[in-house]
């Protein structure tokens, strides 16, 4: 039967060590083992036989901190379960997966992936904006097709710079984004929750007047009620038969299906999605497409974001228990 | 109006075909049955020549156009005309430097992120269904490497100026150091390479610059490195990189131009850490026309004996 104790840890001081509840591992754990949390108690739900709820009020009732992966919901039941929770901290750039107001509610603090990702996931929306905008992967396939030949020219792509992209949430990601593609001579634009005074780019109260304005949009804001399928109908038409828009945030922050009827109509021009409504599956009209880039949600996963995050997650959990802030507490709910 | 006779050497967007011909007397040399019978035949008369990077005049056809004046080249690669031969019989040359630096550069940057994060790859395995049995794997950050630029002219500037906004470290390695400018110069080749993650062919080809991305380059550049070439195929020995990349001594690269286009090693079809493109640097309907422009304007300098726009020779 398993114990909730540390496989590993022979240390006879173990019940001293700080006790941390993992319901089921975040990648980092899948890719890198746990030692790098050699210095908390692992008590690891998925390894018992116990169904989840069983397992948790027999082994869980005075655990203060909690780690989870993006794709696990923490719903209302499962903190009914834990009564001494104080902590969360998530491996996930988004939080569309946690109760929010819940959390607040019962004044459980959260500690998010901060900006560690912010870099690789920005590197990827440039990466995908210039893939659809230039032709990067059609070109590819055409080529090892064997089609290149010289008489019959590859279809020609379009221009960066100077194009108006508006960004859909300028958190740390968003102002990365910006950065990268300034220096592309692309004029930056966005919306945002609220307006940030420390940037220079216009502002936009609402994104149908940003779509308005925009040549191409990127999605850098998290899921939440407010921005369930707000890239509706209305703002990809106003975005207009030359617009791109490149999805990095969530899937369902886009309506799917309009998405994929305003691409088949050619109401526009193309996408670059890393995110979907329900992965892993992506609607088959996108399968065939030329001027969309399609990415398996895979923005973060690289060696060095996912190492960083090991540091970053043992640093939010020693600060927690050694009663100093958070590294990246998660504020305005 | 005199009707001035101007020989095409290839096919070229229509744009730029439908401004010469309502300007000049276009003849299309590919749509001869006989190239050399055609140029005789039209020797008395052609004064000028409309070519691209892939199509120049050699010294023979140079010789055989003795009323040739001019030679408007689409492109601002020059290496297939023998500039020498301009020069000595008074022939202009003019290019179009400039108007395509920012799309060539933007292609370098979209081609070292297409293959550290295996973009291309990435979108086979969603449409082949893969995603649905499970993740695709780990793919390399950009932001941070260092990146080494061969030849910091116009378009190397414009690569490191991008580049920087990854935070990446530039080096570079030209025909002489830069003085104003911030990046780390190394006096070869061979020692950017062994310094630097991701290695970017921005120079001119010229005889000096041929294979100048050889075997030791290549082992220098290494199992983890990357070679980006935006230039010109002959800039590297193309046996050499396909055998360096199957071999797993270097660890990827980028691909626009080759050293027989359209011809591409197909030993480089199966590899996922390679991206290859047929030769689009400058392939933006924007700035197409915009080179369309600078050929039109240049011919139309000339003839009318006003300065030239963008004269190489």
């Amino acid at each position: 039967m398993a114990t909730p104790n540390h496989p590993g840890n022979h240390d006879h001081q173990s019940k001293e060590l700080p006790q941390v509840l993992v319901l089921e591992p975040p990648p980092i754990m899948k890719l890198h083992g746990d030692r790098f949390l050699n210095d908390f108690q692992l008590l690891k739900a998925w390894e018992s036989p116990l169904p989840l709820d069983q397992f948790l009020s027999i082994h869980a009732q005075s655990v203060k901190a909690l780690l989870t992966p993006g794709r696990y919901p923490l719903t209302r039941n499962i903190l009914q379960l834990l009564p001494s929770l104080q902590l969360v901290v998530t491996t996930s750039a988004g939080l569309n997966h946690i109760d929010l107001p819940e959390f607040q509610r019962r004044g459980i603090a959260i500690a998010s992936a901060g900006d560690v990702y912010s870099e690789d996931v920005a590197d990827m929306a440039v990466g995908l904006l210039i893939d659809v905008l230039r032709k990067i992967s059609a070109a590819d396939r055409y080529v090892r097709k064997g089609l290149w030949d010289t008489k019959a020219e590859f279809p020609l792509g379009s221009k960066l710079c100077s194009k108006r992209v508006g960004i859909v949430g300028l958190g740390s990601i968003g102002q990365e984004v910006a950065k990268r593609l300034q220096a592309f001579g692309c004029r930056i634009i966005y919306t945002s929750r609220n307006k940030k005074p420390s940037v220079s780019y216009p502002y936009y109260s609402n994104v149908l007047e940003l779509a308005a304005d925009s040549d191409v949009l990127i999605i850098c804001c998290g899921l939440t009620e407010q921005t369930r399928h707000m890239i509706n109908k209305y703002v990809m038409l106003a975005l207009g038969k030359e617009g791109v828009v490149i999805n990095i945030g969530r899937g369902a922050i886009i309506d799917e299906k309009e998405l994929v009827q305003c691409l088949v109509q050619r109401e526009l021009a193309g996408a670059g999605l890393d995110v979907f409504e329900n992965e892993p599956h992506v609607p088959r009209e996108l399968l065939t497409m030329d001027n969309v880039v399609l990415s398996p949600h895979r923005a973060v996963r690289t060696p060095e974001s996912l190492t960083a995050m090991c540091e970053h997650v043992k640093g939010n959990l020693e600060a927690f228990f050694s009663n100093k802030p958070l590294l990246s507490p998660v504020m305005n709910i | 109006m005199e009707s001035i006779d101007v020989l095409m050497l290839c096919p070229m967007i229509s744009y730029l075909e439908q401004e010469l011909q309502r300007r000049y007397n276009v003849l299309k040399l590919w749509t001869a049955p006989e190239k050399s019978q055609f140029i005789k035949d039209h020797s008395a008369t052609i004064r000028a020549i409309v070519g691209d990077g892939g199509h120049g005049a050699d010294a023979e056809m140079i010789e055989a156009l003795p009323r040739l004046e001019i030679l408007s080249s689409n492109s601002v690669g020059v290496d297939k005309i023998d500039l020498k031969k301009c020069r000595e019989k008074g022939i202009r040359v003019t290019y179009t430097p400039d108007v395509l630096n920012d799309e060539v550069a933007d292609l370098a940057i979209g081609l070292i992120l297409a293959v550290l994060r295996r973009l291309c790859a990435s979108d086979r395995y969603v449409r082949s269904g893969k995603w649905k049995k499970g993740d695709f794997k780990l793919t390399t950050k950009f932001t941070g490497k260092t990146v080494g630029i061969i030849g910091l002219g116009r378009i190397g500037m414009a690569i490191a100026k991008r580049a920087e906004a990854f935070n990446c470290p530039i080096c570079y390695f030209s025909r002489t150091e830069k003085p104003d400018t911030k990046y780390k110069y190394y006096p070869s080749v061979l020692e950017l390479a062994s310094n630097c993650q991701i290695l970017v062919v921005a120079c001119s080809l010229t005889a000096e610059s041929r294979h100048i991305v050889n075997r030791e380059v290549m082992n220098a550049l290494g199992p983890k490195g990357v070679l980006i070439n935006i230039g010109r195929g002959p800039h590297v020995d193309e046996p050499e990189l396909v055998s360096a990349l199957v071999e797993g001594r270097l660890g990827g690269a980028g691909l626009d131009v080759y050293e027989h286009e359209p011809e591409v090693p197909e030993e480089l079809f199966s590899l996922e850490n390679v991206v290859l493109l047929p030769h689009v640097g400058t392939a933006t309907v924007e700035t197409r026309k915009a080179m369309a422009d600078l050929v039109v304007g240049n011919l139309e300098a000339h003839f009318s004996n006003k300065p030239l726009l963008t004269p190489l020779v």
